[in-house]
């Protein structure tokens, strides 16, 4: 099937301003999907409420367009009902990691059999530029006139001690890094958690005076680096980006199976 | 296996946004936005058919086609 025939072509041009990231990575995750075969009745997308979030109502899987923060939860549902079907839940830095992050962490523990993808553009785009727990410090944005103070979560290592059993890290300049990962993710059985760096040109790129969205994606390539390359150990400020974790662990379907059965072996 | 040729883009003028993501980093500044800042291909001889244009395009905008 070619990508176009994942897209719900109806809905393009999509919402997204000229240069977001976010287009980008629904042409990765698209991309990835066509490299696994995977028929569109197989899939549903779970998202919550953010410019991210919109996602859902590009592609021509089942989906569900729910509430902020809240996307992980409903996905949970869906899957210990379904667990044959494959979940992907795309997700804002803010929608996963503020008001969703106790969701995002206890569905990690779980290790729930499903793709967490957060496109992390370091700030809230849909509500007009606040920052985020990704933000970072000395980061500007409409609620940080002054540059923000608070240090930022670091995805991947929130996601590895909560448990997750899948977590990589990729950025809107290495597009095909990008989907092979995600395709790597989906494949995964498990909880597997995707930070991709995406650019929100109109808010963060703006207040930051980072220039164009080309500029953006230059400095994901200029600030990252694959894990453990020598660069790194050179420039310690150098944003990893690759795999982190690929390991199996027992999922949460298949063990709740387990409780189904021993219900069932003591009522009989 | 031998370099792909190219045959010609695909350019989709309703769904480009002008957004210059495939211009600035072509590495061969195959590409320009017209004055109506849309993509356009002005180089198509210096092409070498890497798609990046094509990937990075977050707007399904452009596509590389290339000869069998
Ligand atoms: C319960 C609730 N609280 C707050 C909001 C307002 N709100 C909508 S989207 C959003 C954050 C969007 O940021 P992010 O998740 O990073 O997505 P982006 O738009 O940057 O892709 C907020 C706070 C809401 N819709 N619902
Ligand atoms: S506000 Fe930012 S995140 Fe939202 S569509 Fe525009 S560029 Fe993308
Ligand atoms: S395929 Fe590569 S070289 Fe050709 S226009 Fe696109 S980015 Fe430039
Ligand atoms: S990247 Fe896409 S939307 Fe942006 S200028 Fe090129 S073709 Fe147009
Ligand atoms: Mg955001």
């Amino acid at each position: 099937m070619a990508v176009k025939d994942y897209l719900r072509e109806r809905f393009l041009p999509h919402l997204w301003c000229p240069g977001c990231g976010h287009g980008e990575v629904l042409g990765g995750l698209v991309r990835a999907i066509e490299q696994l075969g995977l028929s569109k009745n197989e899939i549903v997308m779970v998202s919550g409420i953010g410019c991210s979030s919109r996602i859902s109502g590009y592609v021509d899987f089942h989906t569900l367009h729910t509430i902020h923060g809240r996307a992980l939860a409903f996905a949970t549902g869906v899957k210990i009902a379904r667990p044959e079907l494959k979940l992907i839940v795309p997700m804002g830095d803010g929608d996963a990691l503020a008001i969703g992050g106790n969701h995002f962490i206890h569905a990690a523990r779980r290790n729930l059999d499903m793709t967490a993808l957060v496109m992390n553009n370091r700030i809230y785009g849909m509500t007009g530029g606040q920052f985020s727990p990704l933000s970072g410090e000395d980061v500007s944005a409409t609620t940080a006139p002054y540059k923000t103070i608070d240090r930022g979560f670091d995805v991947v290592e929130l996601a590895k001690a909560a448990g997750a059993t899948f977590v990589a890290r990729s950025t809107t300049f290495h597009v095909q890094q990008m989907t092979d990962i995600i395709a790597k993710a989906i494949r995964h059985k498990g909880f597997s958690v995707v930070e991709v760096l995406s650019q929100c040109p109109t808010y963060f790129g703006r207040k930051n005076k980072i220039g164009d969205a080309a500029d953006m994606i230059t400095w994901f390539k200029d600030h990252t680096t694959p894990i453990g390359s020598k660069a790194k150990q050179e420039d310690p400020g150098l944003i990893e980006r690759g795999i982190f974790v690929e390991k199996q662990e027992p999922e949460y379907c298949e063990e709740y199976e387990k409780v189904v059965a021993r219900a069932k072996g003591r009522r009989s | 296996m031998a370099k792909p040729k190219l045959k010609q883009h695909h350019i989709n003028r309703d769904w480009c946004k002008g957004c210059g993501i495939c211009v600035e980093l072509c590495p061969k500044k195959v590409l320009a936005l017209d004055e109506q800042d849309k993509v356009t291909v002005v180089r198509p001889q210096d092409c070498i058919c890497c798609r990046l244009c094509e990937l990075r395009c977050p707007d399904f905008a452009i596509e590389v086609e290339t000869q069998e």
